[in-house]
């Protein structure tokens, strides 16, 4: 290995951009912050925090595709490039939108931290060594833990906090415990290595052993069950913005971190369901992994009538389809897992930012909070409408092509002649389940009348911008999905 | 001929246009939805008098789209599409006519009303089973606005109802498109493409395959026993989207069966074409003795439509040309005759009377307090019932004549389904209109003296419109079945009729 500094340096600039933004807000806030009303120190630390992230992108394009940095520790692949970029727009989104709709007491810190938890997805983006991977996982979850109890004056905001911060922490003991059994399997942290080592070794129990635990990982990461129930507590009670970023940003960044491990780290190991038998591996577990999301996400967001905690139980839903994408991207790339990834994203945060919104006007808790939205507010009516049918995967917005592409790469591996095929067809049944609790909501926002009380609505101008992009960029993305696929064309 | 996709796009942007016209008056937002309207019917007009009838679908628009999956914009029409898009313009303009009374969010309610029609006329044009798929799925979720939000009875039942039936048959038939692809080699998405690919598929695919397919269509155009959201929905459902749901969307379904369960999958078409008719034969008796039995006039024609879907179902099922060329007539024919049977039960009679109960209605002499419902229902009714004069006698007739080279037993029984049709029509005409025939009943009756508010010259535009379109099909046939037969001559199709008995 050689070490070229100056490579290294390059390929983590938009990291170093994102630490100094993050610097600068709280220097800046401490040393002019005082006398000044919450909102304007608020806007100011959005502003240094748009300019940060916007440094990031014309870093993270300027850069390109490098390919392996440092020696393989990272790498600049398309994928990577494409989940900067993803992390980075949604990360901005939310900013802006929380510049708009929250006002946390300590403005500068709150974009510090969400700054720093950016950084934590970059790197994740890119790691291709145990130990990066883990560092970067470990950043972006401690950043996420003090955003989601950020609202010190909600006691529910604080259990989330909590319940996150524990079994987050569980789960980073059982990854640790994982890589460090691969160390030993292998001798290496490198993925390469690894990879190359686990082709010539049998799936030995001491190997299992190691998968299920880097699984545990992912399973909190990605929501997935049986490893959600953290989910509808953070999503309910932490503040809707930092909501937003860890069902958004942090889950794009984890799925792209995990998938990468698995595939070009343990692809040796990965086994087999695409026929009607099962070769061991960690596919089958991904899939059981999927299955029970798809089964409890889905009926579980039925009996719901808190719309955070539903769109939890709906985010679960949808890492069970994500996880097909997973399974599928050996044959078929990455490119239906991260196009569905990145455009559930943006479809979550704009719910997340209305009801946000919404939420600074009186409460927004129930699914009835949310009744008469077209009279109080149509621009935030006709946003959630795109929002939530996004998510519904009701074409032509992303959400649709999303599911399609992914269910279609997921099909191609086998037909319906191993168990992948019939998990994909069950898929495709439960999206007309999911259709009915989406349309629950939608129905109290579009049809049913506003509660006598329940005031006008007004919406700040950024937040109306940035909710109004994300509406237009599900549009867009969905009528021409090939400006991200094309991304992936090249890679196999 | 080349100007028929700019029907969808009309549509659409008629649907924007209608949103912003809301906003500012009611009255803006109705004159530019009937210009909308028009405009596609007139589009479809316009192509249909410089159509030249060939076998096979001919190529409107054919870019690629999404060139990663092989998905290609492609657009064609023959004359099974021409004949339905004309339909669709038909009864575009009429519902609009028929829900100028609308005063609340007139806006939101045109805007996806004509977002509904766009999707309907985008199913009817598309030649990529991914670019129809896209279409049908838009065209359902207005669906549950429109009745949720504007609708009578039981709304929010009927509507969510009606939306998961149509999206439970759209996830299958997702799945069976998805499946055909990956078994095709993940190529692509068009209709013949699939179609070529399908004959190399095993038997069992091809059943399996046509199965998900034909049943995820059938749904939506009333099949046995998945036919029940109808119903409900219709009657939940406002005057204009009843008048779409039964005119144009119903035919969605239909549509769907033929061009693409059929079309791609004919070894599946022989292994379900007995149980198809079958179904279809107990839809047709069904559904109308169930109509005979209503006590809510708008119940009857909601059974009726599934009923005279069934007909459409078993013209497919025989697949023979004279039988589907039938289905086709009869897809034609109802679209017509259900919009004015609802449009008359819903408009002219429900918002005056405020009361749908067949007894409460018996006790009100409508035939003279409005005389031109009752005139309307009474050409409407005849037409339901398959009078000579009327498209659906020659609809009907075609249909049976095919069903008899196939099974003369399927003839026997469906002939059947006519009397009952007659039975429940006649019934229903006699209840609502006739009822009170006494000259003196009324005058003690206090609450029947009321003054009904007149027939509109909307109303009135509407069924005249509707009405000469079921006489001029019924007494000129040809125009259609002269774009339809030539259209059963393709190669795809002859692969149709060859594989099943």
């Amino acid at each position: 290995m050689t070490p070229n500094f100056a490579g290294l340096f390059h390929a983590l600039l938009p990291e170093a951009a994102l630490v100094l933004g993050a610097l600068v807000a709280l220097a800046i806030d401490l040393a002019f912050g005082r006398g000044r009303t919450d909102a304007e120190r608020m806007q100011l630390s959005a502003v240094i925090g748009t300019f940060a992230l916007f440094l990031a992108v014309y870093h993270t394009l300027a850069a390109g595709v490098s390919g392996p940095v440092f020696g393989g520790v990272l790498t600049i692949d398309p994928l990577a490039m494409a989940t900067r970029l993803g992390v980075l727009v949604l990360a901005e989104l939310t900013l802006v939108i929380s510049s708009g709709s929250a006002r946390p007491r300590n403005p500068a810190e709150y974009v510090a931290v969400l700054l720093f938890a950016t950084t934590g997805f970059l790197v994740m983006a890119a790691a291709q060594q145990l130990l990066l991977a883990f560092l970067a996982l470990e950043l972006a979850s401690l950043s996420l833990y003090v955003l989601a109890g950020f609202d010190k004056t909600r006691p529910e905001c604080a259990e989330a906090a909590l319940k996150y911060f524990l079994l987050g922490g569980m789960s980073a003991a059982f990854l640790l415990f994982g890589f460090s059994l691969l160390y030993g399997l292998t001798g290496s942290i490198e993925l390469p290595i690894i990879a190359r080592q686990l082709s010539a070794q049998p799936l030995t129990p001491l190997l299992v052993v190691a998968l299920v635990m880097v699984m545990v990982a992912f399973g909190f990461k990605a929501a997935a069950a049986p490893f959600h129930l953290w989910a509808p507590d953070v999503y309910q009670g932490a503040p809707p913005t930092s909501a937003a970023l860890i069902a958004s940003a942090s889950k794009l960044a984890g799925f792209t971190l995990f998938a990468r491990l698995l595939w070009s780290g343990f692809g040796a190991a990965a086994g087999s369901i695409a026929q009607s038998y099962v070769l061991p591996g960690w596919l089958p577990v991904v899939a059981a992994v999927s299955l029970a999301s798809l089964l409890i996400g889905n009926f579980g967001a039925l009996a719901q009538t808190n719309v955070r905690r539903l769109l939890a139980y709906s985010a679960i839903a949808h890492a069970g389809a994500m996880l097909l994408g997973l399974m599928a991207a050996r044959r078929a790339g990455m490119g239906p897992l991260f196009y569905y990834a990145a455009t559930y994203g943006l479809a979550t945060v704009g719910a997340f930012g209305v009801i946000a919104t919404v939420a600074q006007t009186g409460p927004c808790e129930r699914i009835t909070d949310l009744a008469g939205l077209h009279r109080r507010s149509p621009l935030l009516a006709l946003c959630l409408f795109v929002f939530v049918l996004s998510l519904a995967g009701i074409p032509p917005l992303a959400g649709f092509f999303g599911k399609f592409n992914v269910f279609a790469a997921a099909l191609q591996i086998n037909g319906l002649g191993g168990y992948i095929g019939w998990l994909t067809i069950l898929a495709i049944l439960l999206s007309a389940v999911g259709l009915y609790y989406y349309l629950i909501v939608l129905k109290q926002a579009i049809v049913a009348p506003p509660a006598k009380e329940a005031p006008p609505i007004s919406v700040s101008p950024e937040t109306a911008v940035a909710l109004i992009l994300t509406a237009a960029l599900l549009i867009v993305l969905g009528l021409f999905p090939s400006v991200i696929l094309r991304l992936f064309a090249v890679t196999p | 001929m080349n100007a028929l996709p700019c029907t969808i796009y009309v549509s659409f942007a008629g649907a924007v246009l209608a949103w912003l016209a809301g906003l500012r008056s009611a009255a803006a937002a109705r004159w530019v939805a009937l210009i909308t309207a028009l405009t596609g019917f007139g589009l479809a007009l316009h192509a249909g008098a410089g159509f030249t009838p060939r076998a096979g679908l001919q190529d409107l628009v054919n870019v690629p789209w999404i060139a990663e999956i092989g998905v290609r914009y492609h657009l064609a029409a023959d004359g099974i599409s021409l004949t339905l898009v004309v339909l669709t313009g038909l009864a575009a303009t009429a519902g609009i006519l028929f829900s100028w009374n609308i005063e609340q969010r007139v806006g939101e309610f045109f805007a996806l009303y004509l977002a509904l029609i766009g999707g309907v006329y985008g199913v009817f044009l598309s030649a990529d089973a991914f670019v129809l798929f896209v279409f049908y799925e838009i065209a359902i979720v207005p669906k549950y606005f429109l009745i949720a939000n504007w609708g009578s009875t039981n709304r929010e039942y009927g509507a969510m109802k009606l939306v998961l039936y149509s999206f439970v048959g759209s996830a299958l038939v997702l799945a069976g498109i998805l499946w055909a692809y990956a078994a095709g080699g993940g190529q692509g998405f068009g209709l013949g493409e699939l179609a070529a690919a399908a004959t190399h598929f095993d038997h069992a695919q091809q059943v399996g395959m046509f199965a998900l397919v034909f049943l995820g269509f059938g749904i939506l155009a009333g099949l046995f026993p998945f036919h029940t959201w109808a119903p409900t929905g219709h009657v939940a459902a406002p005057t204009a989207a009843s008048m779409l749901l039964a005119g144009v969307v119903m035919k969605l379904g239909a549509y769907g069966c033929l061009r693409v369960a059929m079309a791609l999958f004919p070894a599946g078409l022989a292994f379900w074409q007995t149980t198809i008719a079958t179904l279809a034969i107990i839809g047709i008796i069904y559904a109308g003795l169930v109509a005979l039995v209503q006590e809510d006039f708008k119940f009857v024609i909601g059974y009726s439509s599934v009923s005279h879907m069934g007909f459409v179902l078993l013209g497919l099922a025989a697949a023979n040309a004279r039988a589907v060329g039938g289905a086709v007539l009869q897809m034609f024919s109802h679209g017509v005759v259900a919009g004015l049977l609802f449009a008359v039960v819903g408009r002219m009679v429900y918002d005056r009377t405020h009361t749908r109960r067949l007894a409460d209605l018996r006790a009100m002499p409508l035939h003279r307090l409005l005389p031109f419902a009752a005139l309307t229902f009474v050409l409407a009714g005849m037409a339901s019932m398959g009078m000579p004069g009327f498209s659906g006698f020659p609809a009907e007739l075609t249909i049976l004549i095919g069903a008899w080279k196939a099974s003369p037993l399927w003839t026997l029984f469906a002939a059947v389904g006519i009397l009952v049709a007659a039975a429940f029509t006649l019934r229903v005409m006699q209840l609502s209109f006739f009822g009170t025939t006494d000259r003196s009943a009324p005058h003690s009756a206090p609450h029947s003296i009321h003054v009904l508010p007149p027939i509109t010259w909307a109303e009135r535009a509407g069924a005249l419109l509707l009405i000469g379109a079921t006489v001029y099909v019924g007494l000129k046939p040809d125009v259609l079945l002269d774009w339809i037969t030539p259209a059963l001559q393709s190669p795809v199709m002859q692969a149709v009729f060859g594989g099943a008995r």
